[in-house]
């Protein structure tokens, strides 16, 4: 296995377990008595998931285990591949610190954050794409 | 890969591409609001990403990795997969066009919902047989 799989997985699986407390705390607000903006985490959580623990553990199995692109580059481009994996995961952060202070605040000023981590998620999937496309092929 | 894998990982990626360019869309105005009705986007967000995106590509690597058959045909009712992955398509794309249009509960958002049953089902029944151990029959 690849460094840098391994980094996609362990990022993964420590976001699935993020994305699973942050879900619990939103359910278990009312209940609990935890503040407020406990239940602004829905959008969080839900991206937690789809993008910290589902896609980023497709886009570090499918780096490992898709067929080759050459003899001499097997997993095609290498920095290509660790750039992803920055960006989607600092653009994730950026939302998650970011999306809850705008929504408790919109006049916070914080609204960049969104804004850089919509570009840097975005350039993430996007290289996701190019490293991956042509080792989609028929043998 | 064989070619029908190589068509339903590519739509996917595809798909990726679009889901992800919409979401950035969204965010980005979340953040700075030159679109306040960035929620327009929210179904068709939704759509490309658990549907087009997630479910197509778990389909596409299945239909890649799962045994084959030792005798021809090595990938089982073919026919069966692509009619599954054209009727998935054809449903994503009119669930897309129809939750646009007039919201979840329109009529062609209804009929895309249909269509992406019917393309689970007919994937459920194409992979049923090559679920079993490797170098068997
Ligand atoms: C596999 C990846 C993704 C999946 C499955 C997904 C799924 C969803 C779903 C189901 C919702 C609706 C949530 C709700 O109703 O509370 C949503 C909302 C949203 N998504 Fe995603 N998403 C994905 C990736 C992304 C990415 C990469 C971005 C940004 C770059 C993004 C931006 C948004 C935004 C801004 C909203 C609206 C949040 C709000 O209610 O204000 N998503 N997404």
């Amino acid at each position: 296995m690849p460094p840098l799989t391994r980094y996609f997985i362990k990022a993964s699986l420590i976001y699935l377990v993020s994305a699973l407390l942050v879900g619990g705390a939103a359910l278990a607000r009312a209940p609990l008595g935890l503040p407020s903006w406990v239940g602004l985490l829905q959008p969080v959580y839900y991206h937690l998931l789809m993008v910290g623990w589902v896609t980023q553990m497709i886009f570090g199995v499918a780096y490992w285990m898709f067929p080759k692109f050459s003899k001499t580059e097997p997993r095609r481009s290498v920095p290509l591949g660790w750039a992803i994996f920055i960006t989607l995961n600092i653009g994730l952060l950026l939302r998650v610190v970011g999306e809850p202070l705008v929504t408790l605040n919109p006049a916070s000023g914080l609204g960049w954050m969104l804004a850089v981590s919509a570009v840097l998620q975005w350039i993430a999937g996007f290289g996701f794409i190019v490293n991956t496309w042509a080792r989609v092929k028929e043998r | 890969m064989p070619r029908l894998a190589v068509w339903i990982v590519r739509t996917a990626l595809i798909y990726l591409g679009c889901g992800f360019t919409v979401g950035g869309y969204m965010l980005l105005n979340k953040g700075l609001r030159l679109d306040p009705n960035f929620l327009t986007w929210v179904y068709m967000h939704e759509e490309l990403l658990l549907i087009g995106w997630m479910l197509q590509f778990v389909i596409g690597v299945a239909f890649w990795i799962l045994p084959r058959f030792m005798t021809a045909p090595k990938y089982g009712a073919i026919e069966l997969a692509w009619a599954g992955y054209i009727v998935l398509n054809m449903g994503v794309l009119t669930t897309i066009v129809g939750t646009w249009i007039e919201g979840p509960g329109s009529a062609a958002a209804l009929i895309g919902r249909g269509l992406e049953i019917v393309a689970a089902a007919t994937f459920a029944i194409y992979m049923w047989p090559r679920v079993r151990p490797f170098l068997v029959g």
